[in-house]
Protein backbone atom coordinates (compact mmCIF):
# COMPACT_ATOMS: atom_id res chain seq x y z
CA UNK A 1 0.00 0.00 0.00
CA UNK A 2 1.27 3.52 -0.73
CA UNK A 3 2.39 5.58 2.33
CA UNK A 4 -0.22 8.41 0.92
CA UNK A 5 -3.05 5.38 1.73
CA UNK A 6 -2.69 4.15 4.82
CA UNK A 7 -4.00 7.21 7.25
CA UNK A 8 -7.23 6.77 4.64
CA UNK A 9 -7.76 3.28 5.66
CA UNK A 10 -7.59 4.45 9.51
CA UNK A 11 -10.78 6.30 8.87
CA UNK A 12 -13.32 3.16 8.43
CA UNK A 13 -15.87 4.78 10.51
CA UNK A 14 -15.84 7.93 8.57
CA UNK A 15 -16.05 5.55 5.32
CA UNK A 16 -19.22 3.89 6.84
CA UNK A 17 -21.37 7.27 7.58
CA UNK A 18 -20.66 8.42 4.14
CA UNK A 19 -21.84 4.88 2.82
CA UNK A 20 -24.83 5.88 4.90
CA UNK A 21 -25.12 9.08 3.92
CA UNK A 22 -25.11 8.33 0.02
CA UNK A 23 -28.09 5.65 0.50
CA UNK A 24 -30.89 8.35 -0.26
CA UNK A 25 -29.43 9.36 -3.54
CA UNK A 26 -29.23 6.10 -4.93
CA UNK A 27 -32.44 5.53 -5.45
CA UNK A 28 -32.44 7.82 -8.62
CA UNK A 29 -29.04 6.06 -9.93
CA UNK A 30 -30.09 2.78 -10.51
CA UNK A 31 -33.16 3.62 -12.55
CA UNK A 32 -31.10 6.28 -14.92
CA UNK A 33 -28.52 3.75 -15.41
CA UNK A 34 -30.82 0.65 -16.25
CA UNK A 35 -32.72 3.55 -18.53
CA UNK A 36 -29.23 4.20 -19.86
CA UNK A 37 -28.70 0.65 -20.43
CA UNK A 38 -31.78 -0.05 -22.04
CA UNK A 39 -31.90 3.05 -24.48
CA UNK A 40 -28.09 2.35 -25.51
CA UNK A 41 -28.42 -2.02 -26.70
CA UNK A 42 -32.44 -0.60 -27.94
CA UNK A 43 -30.33 1.63 -30.59
CA UNK A 44 -27.01 -0.73 -31.27
CA UNK A 45 -24.57 -0.97 -28.78
CA UNK A 46 -23.50 -4.27 -27.30
CA UNK A 47 -23.60 -4.84 -23.67
CA UNK A 48 -19.79 -3.96 -23.39
CA UNK A 49 -19.97 -0.61 -25.42
CA UNK A 50 -22.86 0.72 -23.02
CA UNK A 51 -20.45 -0.36 -20.15
CA UNK A 52 -17.41 1.45 -21.50
CA UNK A 53 -19.65 4.07 -22.05
CA UNK A 54 -20.29 4.35 -18.17
CA UNK A 55 -17.35 3.70 -17.01
CA UNK A 56 -15.42 6.36 -19.26
CA UNK A 57 -18.10 8.98 -19.48
CA UNK A 58 -19.48 8.82 -15.69
CA UNK A 59 -21.98 10.93 -16.43
CA UNK A 60 -25.44 10.16 -16.87
CA UNK A 61 -26.86 13.46 -18.39
CA UNK A 62 -24.21 13.69 -21.23
CA UNK A 63 -24.50 10.10 -22.21
CA UNK A 64 -28.43 10.31 -22.38
CA UNK A 65 -27.32 13.74 -24.91
CA UNK A 66 -24.99 11.71 -26.62
CA UNK A 67 -27.08 9.02 -27.43
CA UNK A 68 -29.83 11.44 -28.23
CA UNK A 69 -27.57 13.45 -30.90
CA UNK A 70 -26.10 9.76 -32.38
CA UNK A 71 -29.81 9.19 -33.31
CA UNK A 72 -30.12 12.43 -35.06
CA UNK A 73 -27.27 11.70 -36.85
CA UNK A 74 -25.38 14.59 -35.90
CA UNK A 75 -20.94 15.44 -37.10
CA UNK A 76 -19.23 13.85 -34.29
CA UNK A 77 -17.32 16.64 -33.29
CA UNK A 78 -20.73 18.53 -32.29
CA UNK A 79 -21.72 15.37 -30.75
CA UNK A 80 -18.97 15.73 -28.32
CA UNK A 81 -19.18 19.28 -27.53
CA UNK A 82 -22.20 19.75 -26.98
CA UNK A 83 -22.35 16.13 -23.76
CA UNK A 84 -19.56 17.68 -22.95
CA UNK A 85 -21.29 21.35 -22.25
CA UNK A 86 -23.78 19.46 -20.33
CA UNK A 87 -21.13 18.63 -18.11
CA UNK A 88 -19.43 22.04 -17.87
CA UNK A 89 -20.86 22.44 -14.07
CA UNK A 90 -18.23 19.72 -13.60
CA UNK A 91 -15.24 22.57 -13.58
CA UNK A 92 -17.19 24.44 -10.98
CA UNK A 93 -17.07 20.92 -8.77
CA UNK A 94 -13.51 21.36 -9.67
CA UNK A 95 -13.01 24.86 -8.14
CA UNK A 96 -14.97 23.59 -4.99
CA UNK A 97 -13.29 20.64 -4.24
CA UNK A 98 -9.52 22.38 -4.56
CA UNK A 99 -9.60 23.70 -0.66
CA UNK A 100 -9.99 20.84 0.70
CA UNK A 101 -8.57 18.08 -1.50
CA UNK A 102 -6.20 19.77 -3.44
CA UNK A 103 -3.05 19.06 -1.25
CA UNK A 104 -3.80 15.23 -1.82
CA UNK A 105 -1.14 13.51 -4.20
CA UNK A 106 -1.78 14.01 -7.77
CA UNK A 107 -2.62 10.62 -8.26
CA UNK A 108 -5.15 10.75 -5.95
CA UNK A 109 -6.54 14.01 -7.30
CA UNK A 110 -7.12 12.38 -10.66
CA UNK A 111 -9.41 9.65 -8.90
CA UNK A 112 -10.75 12.09 -7.00
CA UNK A 113 -11.59 13.90 -10.24
CA UNK A 114 -12.92 10.57 -12.35
CA UNK A 115 -15.27 10.25 -9.18
CA UNK A 116 -16.88 13.71 -8.99
CA UNK A 117 -20.07 13.61 -10.22
CA UNK A 118 -23.34 15.55 -9.26
CA UNK A 119 -23.43 13.24 -5.46
CA UNK A 120 -20.19 13.34 -4.49
CA UNK A 121 -20.33 17.33 -4.95
CA UNK A 122 -22.64 17.95 -2.96
CA UNK A 123 -22.40 15.63 -0.49
CA UNK A 124 -18.51 16.03 -0.11
CA UNK A 125 -19.31 19.85 -0.17
CA UNK A 126 -21.80 20.06 2.65
CA UNK A 127 -20.08 17.23 4.64
CA UNK A 128 -16.47 19.84 4.94
CA UNK A 129 -18.20 22.49 5.38
CA UNK A 130 -19.66 21.20 8.50
CA UNK A 131 -16.60 19.51 9.45
CA UNK A 132 -14.02 21.90 9.36
CA UNK A 133 -11.52 20.39 11.81
CA UNK A 134 -11.43 17.19 9.15
CA UNK A 135 -7.67 16.79 7.77
CA UNK A 136 -7.04 15.03 4.54
CA UNK A 137 -7.50 11.70 5.43
CA UNK A 138 -10.92 11.39 6.67
CA UNK A 139 -12.14 13.86 3.66
CA UNK A 140 -10.59 11.17 1.49
CA UNK A 141 -12.64 8.36 3.67
CA UNK A 142 -15.70 10.37 3.12
CA UNK A 143 -15.50 10.89 -0.19
CA UNK A 144 -14.88 7.21 -1.07
CA UNK A 145 -17.57 6.08 1.08
CA UNK A 146 -20.46 8.34 -1.07
CA UNK A 147 -18.33 7.71 -4.87
CA UNK A 148 -18.53 3.64 -3.61
CA UNK A 149 -22.26 3.15 -3.80
CA UNK A 150 -23.77 5.84 -6.35
CA UNK A 151 -20.68 4.75 -9.14
CA UNK A 152 -20.64 1.62 -8.50
CA UNK A 153 -24.39 1.48 -8.77
CA UNK A 154 -24.04 3.64 -11.64
CA UNK A 155 -22.02 0.67 -13.57
CA UNK A 156 -24.19 -1.92 -12.17
CA UNK A 157 -27.28 -0.43 -13.45
CA UNK A 158 -26.30 0.00 -17.11
CA UNK A 159 -25.49 -3.49 -17.24
CA UNK A 160 -28.76 -4.79 -15.89
CA UNK A 161 -30.16 -2.37 -18.50
CA UNK A 162 -27.97 -3.00 -21.14
CA UNK A 163 -28.45 -7.37 -20.67
CA UNK A 164 -32.06 -7.54 -19.58
CA UNK A 165 -33.17 -4.55 -21.53
CA UNK A 166 -34.61 -6.77 -24.43
CA UNK A 167 -37.12 -7.69 -21.91
CA UNK A 168 -38.56 -4.00 -22.22
CA UNK A 169 -41.89 -4.57 -24.00
CA UNK A 170 -41.18 -2.47 -27.64
CA UNK A 171 -44.10 -0.38 -27.58
CA UNK A 172 -43.19 1.09 -24.38
CA UNK A 173 -42.77 5.27 -25.35
CA UNK A 174 -39.27 4.90 -24.09
CA UNK A 175 -38.40 7.85 -26.76
CA UNK A 176 -40.20 10.40 -24.02
CA UNK A 177 -39.14 8.64 -20.53
CA UNK A 178 -35.45 10.35 -21.25
CA UNK A 179 -37.14 13.92 -21.48
CA UNK A 180 -39.64 13.36 -18.71
CA UNK A 181 -36.77 12.59 -16.42
CA UNK A 182 -34.09 15.00 -17.60
CA UNK A 183 -37.35 17.67 -16.86
CA UNK A 184 -38.07 15.76 -13.11
CA UNK A 185 -34.12 16.55 -12.84
CA UNK A 186 -33.96 20.25 -13.60
CA UNK A 187 -37.49 21.49 -12.11
CA UNK A 188 -36.82 20.66 -8.63
CA UNK A 189 -33.71 22.72 -8.65
CA UNK A 190 -35.34 25.91 -10.65
CA UNK A 191 -35.41 27.95 -6.83
CA UNK A 192 -34.61 31.64 -8.03
CA UNK A 193 -35.62 33.60 -10.57
CA UNK A 194 -31.92 34.02 -11.98
CA UNK A 195 -32.37 29.80 -12.56
CA UNK A 196 -36.15 30.48 -14.18
CA UNK A 197 -34.85 33.02 -16.76
CA UNK A 198 -31.98 30.65 -17.56
CA UNK A 199 -33.91 27.78 -17.88
CA UNK A 200 -36.54 29.78 -20.16
CA UNK A 201 -33.91 31.22 -22.31
CA UNK A 202 -32.53 27.90 -22.87
CA UNK A 203 -35.84 26.65 -24.04
CA UNK A 204 -37.16 30.15 -26.20
CA UNK A 205 -33.38 30.03 -27.57
CA UNK A 206 -33.06 26.59 -28.65
CA UNK A 207 -36.91 26.44 -30.41
CA UNK A 208 -36.03 30.02 -32.08
CA UNK A 209 -32.69 28.81 -33.57
CA UNK A 210 -33.69 24.79 -34.29
CA UNK A 211 -33.16 26.39 -37.89
CA UNK A 212 -29.15 26.00 -37.15
CA UNK A 213 -27.70 22.44 -38.56
CA UNK A 214 -27.58 19.46 -36.30
CA UNK A 215 -28.94 20.90 -33.09
CA UNK A 216 -26.25 23.43 -32.95
CA UNK A 217 -28.56 26.48 -31.84
CA UNK A 218 -28.84 24.24 -28.03
CA UNK A 219 -24.91 25.62 -27.92
CA UNK A 220 -25.81 29.67 -28.47
CA UNK A 221 -29.20 29.33 -26.36
CA UNK A 222 -27.17 27.42 -23.73
CA UNK A 223 -24.48 30.30 -23.73
CA UNK A 224 -27.29 33.18 -23.62
CA UNK A 225 -29.01 31.07 -21.03
CA UNK A 226 -26.09 31.14 -18.59
CA UNK A 227 -25.41 34.93 -19.26
CA UNK A 228 -28.58 35.66 -18.74
CA UNK A 229 -28.65 33.53 -15.23
CA UNK A 230 -25.05 35.05 -14.03
CA UNK A 231 -26.53 38.48 -14.85
CA UNK A 232 -29.69 38.70 -13.34
CA UNK A 233 -28.14 36.69 -10.68
CA UNK A 234 -25.48 39.54 -10.33
CA UNK A 235 -28.27 42.81 -10.66
CA UNK A 236 -30.40 40.91 -7.40
CA UNK A 237 -27.25 41.02 -5.86
CA UNK A 238 -26.44 44.89 -6.17
CA UNK A 239 -30.46 45.81 -5.25
CA UNK A 240 -30.14 43.72 -1.93
CA UNK A 241 -26.73 45.55 -1.35
CA UNK A 242 -28.03 49.33 -2.31
CA UNK B 1 -34.05 0.65 -34.37
CA UNK B 2 -30.42 0.57 -34.43
CA UNK B 3 -28.70 4.11 -35.31
CA UNK B 4 -26.06 4.29 -37.93
CA UNK B 5 -23.83 6.35 -35.43
CA UNK B 6 -23.62 3.37 -33.18
CA UNK B 7 -23.57 1.01 -36.42
CA UNK B 8 -20.43 2.25 -37.31
CA UNK B 9 -17.78 1.13 -34.56
CA UNK B 10 -14.85 3.95 -34.51
CA UNK B 11 -17.15 7.31 -34.49
CA UNK B 12 -19.27 5.26 -31.24
CA UNK B 13 -15.26 4.81 -29.63
CA UNK B 14 -14.56 8.45 -30.64
CA UNK B 15 -17.53 9.55 -29.03
CA UNK B 16 -17.34 7.56 -25.59
CA UNK B 17 -13.23 8.48 -25.62
CA UNK B 18 -14.01 11.98 -26.57
CA UNK B 19 -16.46 12.82 -23.90
CA UNK B 20 -14.72 10.83 -21.48
CA UNK B 21 -11.27 12.61 -22.12
CA UNK B 22 -13.29 16.15 -22.47
CA UNK B 23 -15.42 15.62 -19.45
CA UNK B 24 -12.19 14.23 -17.54
CA UNK B 25 -10.20 17.66 -18.09
CA UNK B 26 -13.61 19.56 -16.87
CA UNK B 27 -13.17 17.50 -13.50
CA UNK B 28 -9.56 17.73 -13.56
CA UNK B 29 -8.99 21.33 -14.34
CA UNK B 30 -8.96 23.16 -10.99
CA UNK B 31 -8.09 20.25 -8.77
CA UNK B 32 -5.14 18.83 -10.32
CA UNK B 33 -3.65 22.00 -13.02
CA UNK B 34 -4.78 25.02 -12.04
CA UNK B 35 -5.00 25.01 -8.25
CA UNK B 36 -6.50 27.42 -6.45
CA UNK B 37 -5.92 30.55 -8.89
CA UNK B 38 -8.06 33.31 -8.52
CA UNK B 39 -10.69 32.42 -10.94
CA UNK B 40 -13.12 35.37 -12.32
CA UNK B 41 -16.57 35.38 -10.20
CA UNK B 42 -18.60 36.12 -13.12
CA UNK B 43 -17.28 33.11 -15.49
CA UNK B 44 -18.23 30.61 -11.60
CA UNK B 45 -21.56 31.95 -11.66
CA UNK B 46 -22.60 31.27 -14.96
CA UNK B 47 -20.96 28.08 -14.65
CA UNK B 48 -23.49 27.39 -12.01
CA UNK B 49 -26.26 27.49 -14.64
CA UNK B 50 -25.51 25.01 -16.87
CA UNK B 51 -27.36 22.43 -16.11
CA UNK B 52 -30.50 24.70 -16.14
CA UNK B 53 -28.78 26.54 -19.34
CA UNK B 54 -28.20 23.26 -21.41
CA UNK B 55 -30.90 20.61 -20.69
CA UNK B 56 -33.97 22.50 -20.97
CA UNK B 57 -32.82 23.43 -24.35
CA UNK B 58 -31.81 19.97 -24.97
CA UNK B 59 -35.35 18.14 -24.45
CA UNK B 60 -37.28 21.23 -25.63
CA UNK B 61 -37.40 20.25 -29.81
CA UNK B 62 -38.55 16.70 -28.44
CA UNK B 63 -41.17 18.11 -26.35
CA UNK B 64 -42.65 19.87 -29.03
CA UNK B 65 -41.62 17.95 -32.28
CA UNK B 66 -41.38 14.57 -31.39
CA UNK B 67 -39.91 12.14 -33.72
CA UNK B 68 -41.94 10.00 -33.04
CA UNK B 69 -45.07 11.18 -34.45
CA UNK B 70 -43.01 13.17 -37.36
CA UNK B 71 -42.77 15.85 -35.70
CA UNK B 72 -45.86 16.77 -35.07
CA UNK B 73 -46.87 18.56 -31.81
CA UNK B 74 -48.15 15.68 -29.77
CA UNK B 75 -50.90 16.38 -26.46
CA UNK B 76 -50.01 13.42 -24.30
CA UNK B 77 -46.17 14.11 -24.99
CA UNK B 78 -46.76 17.95 -24.19
CA UNK B 79 -49.31 17.38 -20.98
CA UNK B 80 -46.62 14.94 -19.61
CA UNK B 81 -43.98 17.55 -20.29
CA UNK B 82 -46.02 20.36 -18.06
CA UNK B 83 -47.19 17.73 -15.55
CA UNK B 84 -43.38 16.63 -14.55
CA UNK B 85 -42.02 20.28 -14.89
CA UNK B 86 -45.33 21.53 -12.66
CA UNK B 87 -45.09 18.56 -9.73
CA UNK B 88 -41.20 18.87 -10.23
CA UNK B 89 -41.26 22.49 -8.61
CA UNK B 90 -44.28 21.92 -6.56
CA UNK B 91 -42.83 19.43 -4.63
CA UNK B 92 -39.10 19.74 -5.12
CA UNK B 93 -38.67 15.86 -6.09
CA UNK B 94 -37.21 14.42 -9.33
CA UNK B 95 -38.65 10.84 -7.94
CA UNK B 96 -42.52 12.28 -7.66
CA UNK B 97 -41.80 14.74 -11.19
CA UNK B 98 -40.79 11.10 -12.88
CA UNK B 99 -43.62 9.35 -11.39
CA UNK B 100 -46.26 11.73 -12.59
CA UNK B 101 -44.37 12.21 -16.11
CA UNK B 102 -44.68 8.77 -16.90
CA UNK B 103 -48.66 8.46 -15.34
CA UNK B 104 -49.59 11.37 -17.56
CA UNK B 105 -47.46 9.99 -20.36
CA UNK B 106 -49.04 6.30 -20.84
CA UNK B 107 -52.36 7.69 -19.75
CA UNK B 108 -52.32 10.51 -22.19
CA UNK B 109 -51.18 8.27 -25.03
CA UNK B 110 -53.75 5.68 -24.06
CA UNK B 111 -56.38 7.67 -23.89
CA UNK B 112 -55.78 10.11 -26.86
CA UNK B 113 -53.60 8.07 -29.39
Amino acid sequence: MPPSLAPIFRQAPIFRQALLRAMPFTVMIVPFGALFGVLATAQGMSVFEAMAFSVVVIAGASQFAALQMMQDGAPVLLIILTATAVNLRMAMYSVAMTPHLGMAPLWQRAVIAYFLVDQSFVLGAAEYERRPEWQLAEKLAWYAGIVTPICGLWYLATWMGATFGKAVPPHWPLDFIVPVSFLAMIAPILLTRAQMLAAAVSVGGTLALWWMPHSSGLLVAALAAMLAGAIWETREEARHAG
Amino acid sequence: MPVEAIADKSLLWTVILGLGAATFLLRFSFLGLIGNRLIPGFLLKMLRYTPMAMIPGLVAPGVVWPAATGGEPDPARLLAAMVTIAVGIWFRSTLAAVGAGVAVLLLGLWGLG
